[in-house]
């Protein structure tokens, strides 16, 4: 047995992959961390205090780590789902009835769940620890547009099943948009934006139109919901996520005492 | 016994004792907060909780509630909430009895110390992920995720609620306009938010956990996520029920409940009530007095508090940071103030301009 990981090891396949031997000298240590693609957002050594769960709590690990389950679900969901008025709820039957043992869905909804709690109480560690402070001011800006981003997804998302929690969840949340000021068509001032005594804000055309694309959540909604919860938002958060990390790193590190 | 119980839980959930209960739970873990810190205390808050929840399952309406399974993970939730806070606390209490003595604090030990991310990182990183990996496995086992009937876009549910994390902005509703509770107050939470490392100058307590080195910047923080937040979303999910209408924990979602609308305007209050006149016919004049309360409140108070109560933030933030933070805060202190005016006068708008849709 040791024989045969040893001749794994020492493998010109093994080798080509790892260029480094077994990871228990401070050399290999080091190169492990260094030369795999995965693991070089990581410094090389860290301080023990940002190693503690206890000052940490994981939170940001485990949203990331929540925002790839979501990706690899949402991903696999995406080939029994057909996002339109005709077919969106059958789909999410058919696969209640039709995949045995499958847990997709589940996991992807109480994924969705957690990550929203999991981003709140990482901001709340964060803040606790005082991390926000300089140099760090920007990397919370990033931060907070990504917890905004983590709301989006989840809020495009509870579309998509269309059974009435959905469309009505939708409805009451976009209700708002309505009563923007000036720009949506029951909110302040936008009676007094005329031209020749004709209102220029109509329920045709203000804010919660923009969003929801209609008068009332419709087909046109799930479609613009199903795109930007799949593609548009992901996108954008991914590429902040690759900023928050990378910054972490500029800006010194996970934080501790200065 | 039981039913002696279950109704006096019923009366805390009254969103007015509700409120005011939550802000004196926080006020009081800050103020003892040794005491609050301490494990036995830590512990028996948790049994308490675990006791009432599986007492409260045995009550039909407490369990569909709660176990409904959207509701499950906000449950869950309300005990990582609370016992983060407590561990945060007491790790700060630690910190800040260690400062006091002039010996490093716990992360000042630690951080002296370094080590090689592989394997030490790697492996806690990874363990953590098997951990929530696995638990997510055994939730999705366990509970199915629901599907409801079919949207139908004429048949409106009772009650209709915003998505579980919106919902304490569906609360803000009882007591705002649609423009602040759902346009205005949410951008200045997210502004508030991005703005906290430009105002708050104190540079200490960067990089670990104390309270006696940042009380205020603590405090703030804590009222707006513990309470006008989480506690708001909890309100929301368990204790609003159909016409969102206030209903305990033990109380059936009886869709008849009605809760009678008497609530006047501020207008009302000083022409009519005060004066004994009608209601003047120009909306500036009628609406005067509302309008010289909040030019009082967000022109005027930001200038007695630097003089008083806020004047070392007023000098170590300086003029602009200092009028920003002032701002950021009263607005955040207008929810709770709407709140204890309507319980106290009913008080329906400070200011009502139909004219414009403008209310405040």
């Amino acid at each position: 047995m040791t024989n045969l990981l040893e001749s794994i090891r020492t493998s010109q396949v093994w080798r080509s992959i790892f260029r480094h031997g077994p990871p228990v000298t401070t050399r290999n240590r080091t190169l492990a961390v260094l030369s795999n693609f995965f693991l070089h957002l990581h410094p090389v050594k860290l301080r023990r205090s940002g190693l503690r769960l206890s000052y940490t709590w994981c939170m940001g690990g485990i949203t990331f780590f929540l925002f790839f389950v979501e990706t690899i679900t949402g991903l696999l969901l995406m080939f029994y789902y057909r996002p339109t008025a005709e077919y969106a709820f059958a789909d999410i039957q058919a696969l209640n009835a039709h995949v045995p043992l499958g847990i997709m869905r589940e996991i992807h909804r109480w994924g969705a769940h957690a990550m929203v709690i999991s981003v709140w109480l990482h901001m709340y560690r964060v803040f606790l620890t005082g991390s926000y402070k300089p140099p760090r001011e920007f990397n919370w800006n990033v931060g907070v547009i990504l917890l905004v981003l983590t709301l989006l997804l989840s809020f495009t998302g509870y579309l998509l099943p269309w059974d009435q929690l959905a469309i009505w969840a939708i409805t009451v949340g976009s209700n708002m948009a309505r009563a923007t000021p000036v720009l949506g068509h029951e909110g302040p001032f936008a009676g007094n934006l005329t031209w020749d005594g004709v209102g220029l804000i109509h329920a045709g055309n203000d804010a919660r139109f923009a969003l929801i694309s209609g008068r009332f959540v419709g087909e046109a909604t799930l479609l613009r919901f199903y795109v930007l919860h799949c593609v548009g938002i992901p996108l954008v958060v991914a590429v902040l996520i690759a900023i928050h990390f990378w910054r972490v790193r500029k800006d010194g590190g996970i934080s501790g005492p200065l | 016994m039981n039913d002696a119980l279950q109704g006096f839980f019923n009366a805390l959930g009254d969103p007015r004792l509700y409120f005011l209960l939550s802000c004196g739970l926080l006020g009081a873990s800050l103020y003892w907060r040794k005491w609050f810190t301490k494990i036995g205390t830590g512990v028996a808050l948790l049994a308490f909780a675990v006791v009432f929840f599986v007492w409260g399952l045995g009550d039909r309406d407490f369990f569909a509630i709660a176990m409904k399974p959207d509701n499950v993970p906000i449950a869950g939730m309300l005990v990582l909430v609370g016992f983060f806070t407590w561990l945060a606390l007491r790790r700060a209490v630690i910190n800040d009895e260690l400062r006091a003595r002039g010996e490093p604090t716990l992360e000042e030990r630690a951080a002296s110390q370094k080590v090689f991310v592989w394997p030490d990182l790697v492996y806690t990183e990874l363990i953590c992920l098997m951990l929530v990996g696995a638990l997510l496995v055994v939730w999705s086992v366990y509970l199915k995720a629901p599907i409801e009937e079919p949207a139908a876009p004429a048949i409106s549910p009772n009650p209709a609620k915003a998505p579980w994390y919106f919902l304490g902005l569906q609360e803000m509703l009882v007591y705002f306009d649609p423009w602040l509770a759902g346009v205005v107050f949410p951008s200045f939470i997210i502004l508030g938010l991005q703005a906290i490392p430009y105002i708050d100058r104190n540079p200490k307590g960067n990089g670990y956990y104390t309270f006696t080195e940042r009380p205020f910047a603590i405090t703030s923080f804590l009222f707006g996520f513990l309470i006008l937040w989480v506690s708001l979303v909890i309100l929301g999910t368990f204790l609003r029920g159909p016409n969102w209408s206030f209903f305990g924990p033990f109380e059936y979602w009886n869709t008849n409940k009605l809760e009678p609308l008497i609530n006047v305007n501020l207008s009302e209050i000083f022409w009519v009530y005060w004066l004994g006149k009608p209601l003047p016919q120009f909306w500036l004049v009628r609406e005067l007095p509302g309008l010289l309360l909040l030019v009082g409140y967000f022109g005027v108070l930001p200038i007695i508090l630097a003089r008083t109560v806020l004047k070392k933030i007023y000098i170590e933030a300086g003029f602009a940071r200092y009028q920003v933070t002032a701002f950021l805060l009263l607005m955040m202190a207008l929810l709770p103030i709407k709140m204890l005016l309507r319980w106290a006068f009913n008080l329906k708008y400070l200011v009502q301009i139909n004219e414009f849709f403008l209310n405040i």
